[in-house]
């Protein structure tokens, strides 16, 4: 019994190191952000070197949603229906502040941060975020992916 | 009032005491003009070879609610001259109950979707208009964000905690 709890902890973290390691993400990028995502994800700051520089255009063959810019309440059902179309395990990251808490945009068309329609694993600032702070969330999805439990 | 240019001369000439007043500002020509005039005049910048007003440039709406104005709204059009290089602003006030003004889109196809759009926001129809629907918010909004007397705070989500409120649970 000692035996096989030692061997299922190996194989979840190395499942988990593969994972973090590999992340297919779906850009949703709606507004300017998509520029700063761009610049990140392009050689000089080159996304590719944690393992997260595949863009997949279906949800279906997704791991990280990336929500890049400001979200309408005319596009919260599409978003709420690209995050259900993909499989697990998945992740999501918010990125700039719009998809955060909304940004300054407090009115009538602008949701006031993805997190009222789907689960938001990382929070990233920024109007828009520096490429640092970017790589930082990056980084730290991948503590998070590291350190949660894998189902497989 | 400063001295007319020529397009506000030829349109006073042309139309008279459909034309409430004028306003010539660096170069800058206003016109004020009766609300069953739109189309005529419109048609007349556009068409008459000194003027060639042949660019419709924007088309707003101004909701004066809050500076007491009557009437309550004011449609604006900008118009550009290709080839006399000459601008021109139409002001058009209109009535608070049941807004409605002729719409441009036979003389401008462009007219579309900025119609669309003070119809969306203002809730200011338009006569003649071949498709008037909403073109930024969705269809299950209600009201006119942009009208001083939309509340500040008032939220229409779709989905999420808060869409619907008026919703009960439906029992089973």
């Amino acid at each position: 019994m000692l035996r096989d709890g030692f061997l299922t902890s190996k194989i979840e973290k190395a499942v988990a190191w593969a994972r973090k390691y590999s992340l297919f993400q779906y850009p949703f990028v709606t507004a300017c952000c998509g520029m700063e995502f761009m610049s990140t994800a392009a050689s000089h700051y080159d996304l590719d070197r944690f393992g997260a520089g595949f863009p997949r255009f279906s949800p279906r063959q997704a791991d990280v949603l990336f929500v890049v810019g400001t979200i309408s309440q005319k596009m919260a059902p599409v978003l709420k229906r690209v995050y259900d179309q993909m499989c697990e395990p998945k992740w999501v990251v918010a990125f700039g502040v719009c998809t955060c808490i909304g940004g300054f945009y407090d009115n009538y068309a602008t949701v006031q941060g993805i997190d009222t329609i789907v689960p938001v694993d990382i929070y990233i600032p920024g109007c828009p975020p520096r490429p640092e702070t970017v790589l930082d969330g990056l980084m730290k999805l991948q503590e998070k992916i590291q350190h949660s439990r894998q189902e497989f | 009032m400063a001295e007319d240019s020529p397009t506000l001369t030829k349109l006073k000439e042309k139309f008279g005491s459909s034309i409430l007043g004028t306003l010539s500002f660096r170069g800058d020509d206003t016109a004020v003009i009766l609300p069953d005039e739109v189309v005529p005049v419109a048609t007349f910048l556009k068409h008459d070879p000194d003027l060639d007003y042949n660019f419709l440039m924007d088309l707003t709406a101004v909701d004066g609610l809050k500076m007491n104005k009557r009437p309550r709204f004011e449609m604006v059009y900008h118009f550009f001259s290709l080839s006399h290089k000459q601008r021109v602003r139409l002001k058009v006030p209109v009535e608070a109950e049941n807004p409605e003004v002729d719409s441009l889109t036979d003389l401008w196809r462009g007219a579309d979707w900025f119609e669309r759009e003070v119809w969306d926001m203002f809730g200011i129809k338009f006569r003649n208009h071949p498709n008037l629907k909403r073109i930024l918010m969705y269809e299950e909004f209600e009201g006119h964000p942009l009208r001083k007397d939309y509340p500040v705070h008032r939220r229409q989500p779709l989905i999420g905690p808060f869409a619907h409120p008026e919703q009960t649970p439906e029992k089973s």
